[in-house]
């Protein structure tokens, strides 16, 4: 049987200052667990790129992460305005950000791209007025 | 090359951590005011010269593992700032030279942007 351990999060949309918070605190656990620095970064990229999405496009969010013996899942869901066509926002340079966003350095249209070169896996589900759900996997 | 060479070549003042300056080595370095730029390239040991001094520029070199952040154009960033990258163990400089120049003083003292992942 194999045991796994469980890390949640809530990102508090609208508060840039604080985003990346719930990254760190999963980027500190791995460490403390012994996780390949290496794959630690891959890991805390992909998901700082994630949690930042949640607070400059949705109004926030949760972070469900889950450490297996051989692999490391990550579940972002938002109750946000849901992304209208996927294979476009995946697409480097695409961004809907404002010009207030690109100013804090955010909205380069890599985000997306970023947590997939990252990732082993990315999943991304989303409908319009509901809200996204994104889902990485990394193998350790 | 030793912080401690950075912040002579660029002329800069360190914001903290000064202690470690001579004992901290960065081997390659990126400049950039997009933060997902940066995010796109891992580098070892590398060195983030920026005109951002909001408090993600602190989050993106943490989880980069970046040892080292150089302001440019004379900014200083919020106390808070300052605090936050003291706490994770990151070196702030700040240097009057803008971004292209400071990044092309560096190169040509040898400081090259490899080291890509
Ligand atoms: N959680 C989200 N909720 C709504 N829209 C999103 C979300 N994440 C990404 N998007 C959309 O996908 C686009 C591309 O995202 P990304 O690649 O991270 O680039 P950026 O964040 O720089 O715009 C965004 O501009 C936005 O339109
Ligand atoms: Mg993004």
């Amino acid at each position: 049987m194999s045991e796994s351990l469980k890390l949640s999060y809530t990102v508090d949309g609208g508060d840039f200052v604080s985003a990346g918070k719930a990254s760190e605190g999963v980027k500190r656990t791995l460490k403390s667990i012994g996780i390949d620095p290496a794959v630690i970064r891959r890991i805390a990229i992909a998901m700082y790129e994630g949690e930042i999405n949640m607070v400059i496009h949705a109004s926030g969010g949760t972070a469900e992460i889950e450490i297996l013996e051989d692999k490391i899942t990550i579940v972002l869901q938002d109750k946000g305005p849901g992304i209208e066509d996927i294979e476009k926002a995946m697409q480097e340079g695409f961004t809907t950000a404002t010009a207030a966003i690109r100013e804090l350095g955010f909205g380069a249209g890599m985000g997306l791209p970023n947590m997939k070169r990252y990732s082993d896996e990315l999943k991304v589900e989303s409908t319009v007025g509901v809200g996204t759900t994104v889902y990485l996997s990394f193998n350790v | 090359m030793k912080v401690s060479e950075v912040v002579k070549i660029l002329n800069a003042d360190v914001l903290c951590l000064t202690d470690t300056v001579s004992s901290t080595q960065v081997i390659s370095a990126c400049g950039a005011d997009m933060m997902s730029d940066v995010l796109a390239f891992v580098k070892d040991q590398g060195l983030l010269l920026t005109g951002l001094i909001n408090p993600q520029v602190v989050r993106t070199a943490e989880m980069m593992d970046i040892p080292c952040i150089a302001f440019c154009r004379g900014k200083i960033p919020e106390r808070a700032v300052i605090q936050l990258a003291e706490e994770k163990g990151i070196i702030l400089l700040s240097t009057k030279l803008r971004l292209y120049q400071a990044c092309g003083v560096l190169y040509k003292a040898g400081l090259d942007a490899d080291g890509e992942m």
